[in-house]
């Protein structure tokens, strides 16, 4: 419900129209029994949704609370039901623990970076004239049309141990020490240099969305504000604020999403969870113990464990922003 | 009064301009300065997939090279079937963008312009299946996709159509929920007089709307693309002995190697994966900007 309601018409009023005249709230057609049209709309996505997406999720919960490896999997063995066994075995697992605090501690830092950069950039982007603007744009447009397995290979090759462009400038400049430095062995080092990546690749969506969000502010308004004698501090809290964080919620949940399930950028720059599995994060975890340990019973307890800490983040966020929303 | 406001307005500084305009050139700078370090790593990759190995292992930090050099592409092209790999990206993502373009399309247009019972519940079910994370699902799709095989094997393990099938569950929720703010902003007057005019429903849905939301569906079509063209996770645990059947994310890791890194190679794989996303943003990006902000106001 939360969650509707927070997407839904009621932002609908708070935000400015972009396209002044054309927006009006989805309002669905007249009396006209329209049921059989739009089941026979929706048949197919329905049909794939349910087949690859909730069948799935179903089996997933079920197989987490089964002994299934190897042996299950080929068929030799008959399963074997461990009820909520799989879930003791990971709460009692040190790693686990870790892994969980890694996901969560990279997840934050990266969408707190991508926010700030892609925020920051949008404002810079709306202060500026033509050229300038359509520069930062192109770059933007590019880190991310770049796929993350090409922006892993650029970014570990850039920090290369022996060849890396980095360790080159870095040591030129006087820091010998940085000569045949190691940007993956150390976990916190190579933990940033992961999220230097995501970063990169995903600033760009926060950029765009909060440009157009700035974009729609009629310049009279802040004008009129201005004239009032309000500060630009008052005038951004009180004026642009509450715009802007309609779109400022959709790129916050986006990135969260994002972020927490990043598998591609763990899997490829620290070859496949870092060195004793230090920079293992909860997806590339599941995979492991899945698909190298196989043991689809517990990777399927991870994965029931993931998408519940991920639906949960994400309520828990549009619950504080709509009590944040309504107090002011 | 008014014209100090319109003036101000056009120019968009306030009336302080003269004194913003020191500001204004620093932050043009700082803007310039900006793009040219986010841009980097891409000039990186294109500058390194050009230069001959002995340039590439030195400790020579030249941002140009004046020996340049098809070495690379040309090893990746021949020790590995790069052009196999990248067709089969090419098909998967393709048949992504085009099923999902029609089928999240329609579903768009139900629910925003058709009224019936349990729509509500669809639309809120279509926002939870978005913050579903597809890969968290890899285990259970693994055992579908090998039990589909027996039934039907372009669908099952080691082939595309198991990635397509996976991709459009991955686009779709993301694709619909674009779509019905670009639906909902062709107004009903239109069906109406499209209904006088004798059109019926169908007639409607694609002679009107689907033009009408021209731009949202392109817009939609490049995130679709680029989630498919990106995938590496199911490429990985799908395609498992059918190498030949392998996508070009997989296909660049073959240079990582433990006696020493092809780099040459790899960057050489990188840009070839790269170009058609990037020519794909920069022939729309008018279409993304505006689909992304047209999405996210509804």
């Amino acid at each position: 419900m939360t969650v509707q309601s927070s997407t839904e018409p009621g932002t609908a009023g708070r935000l400015p129209p972009l396209r002044s005249g054309k927006r009006r709230r989805p309002r669905p057609r007249g009396p006209r029994a329209s049921g059989r049209t739009a089941a026979l709309y929706l048949a197919p996505t329905g049909i794939v949704l349910l087949a690859v997406m909730a069948y799935p999720l179903y089996q997933l919960v079920q197989l987490s609370l089964y002994e299934y490896g190897q042996a299950q999997a080929s068929g030799g063995a008959p399963l074997e039901f461990r009820g909520l066994g799989n879930y003791a075995d990971l709460l009692g697992d040190a790693r686990f623990w870790m892994v969980l605090l890694n996901t969560c501690g990279f997840a934050a830092v990266c969408v707190l970076g991508s926010l700030t950069v892609g925020i920051a950039l949008a404002v810079l982007a709306s202060r500026v004239r033509w050229l300038p603007r359509t520069l930062l744009f192109l770059a933007a447009l590019g880190a991310w049309a770049t796929p993350a397995v090409a922006g892993s290979t650029v970014w570990l090759f850039l920090f290369d141990q022996d060849f890396g462009l980095v360790n080159e400038i870095l040591s030129g400049i006087g820091l010998e020490s940085m000569e045949g430095f190691s940007w993956t062995y150390d976990r916190f080092v190579a933990f940033a240099l992961v999220a230097g990546e995501v970063i990169w690749c995903s600033f760009p969506f926060v950029m765009v969305t909060m440009y157009a969000g700035i974009k729609a502010i009629p310049g009279e308004m802040i004008e009129a504000a201005a004239l009032d004698g309000a500060s630009t501090w008052r005038t951004t809290r009180s004026v642009l604020m509450p715009m802007l964080r309609p779109l400022l919620v959709i790129a916050t949940i986006q990135s969260i999403i994002w972020d927490f399930k990043i598998f591609t950028q763990i899997y490829v720059m620290t070859d496949g969870g870092g060195i004793a599995g230090r920079n293992l994060v909860l997806n590339v975890y599941a995979y492991q113990e899945a698909f190298a340990g196989s043991s689809y019973g517990l990777g399927s307890a991870i994965g029931v464990v993931m998408t519940a800490l991920l639906l949960l983040i994400t309520v828990i966020y549009l619950r504080v922003q709509r009590g944040f929303g309504e107090s002011t | 009064m008014t014209t100090a406001v319109r003036t101000s307005t056009r120019h968009g500084t306030g009336r302080r301009r003269s004194a913003k305009r020191p500001a204004r050139t620093l932050a043009e700078i700082v803007a310039v300065l900006v793009a040219a370090v986010v841009a980097f790593p891409l000039y990186w990759m294109l500058l390194t997939a050009f230069k001959p190995t002995g340039q590439i292992q030195s400790t020579d930090p030249r941002p140009w090279t004046l020996s340049p050099t098809l070495e690379n592409f040309r090893r990746v092209l021949t020790v590995d079937d790069f052009g196999r790999y990248f067709l089969n990206s090419v098909v998967v993502a393709g048949i992504v963008v085009l099923v999902s373009l029609l089928i999240s399309f329609l579903a768009a247009v139900a629910l925003t312009k058709f009224r019936f019972r349990g729509r509500t519940v669809l639309l809120v079910m279509i926002l939870v299946a978005q913050m579903v994370p597809v890969e968290a699902l890899t285990i259970p799709l693994f055992f579908l996709m090998r039990s589909v095989g027996s039934v039907a094997p372009w669908f099952g393990l080691n082939h595309l159509g198991s990635l397509v099938l996976v991709h459009l569950a991955f686009s779709l929720p993301f694709a619909i929920w674009m779509l019905r703010g670009f639906v909902a902003a062709v107004p009903d007057e239109l069906e109406e007089a499209a209904t006088l005019d004798g059109a019926g429903r169908f007639r409607f849905t694609w002679q009107v709307l689907f033009p009408l939301v021209a731009p949202g569906l392109v817009a939609m079509s490049v995130l679709s693309f680029i989630h498919a063209w990106n995938d590496f996770l199911f490429a990985k645990t799908f395609i498992i002995s059918a190498t030949e059947n392998q996508t070009l994310p997989l296909a660049i890791l073959v240079f990582f190697k433990p006696t020493g890194n092809d780099w040459g190679a790899i960057m050489a794989g990188s840009t070839l994966m790269t170009i058609p996303v990037l020519i794909f943003f920069v022939l729309v990006q008018r279409h993304l900007v505006s689909g992304i902000a047209g999405a996210v106001k509804t």
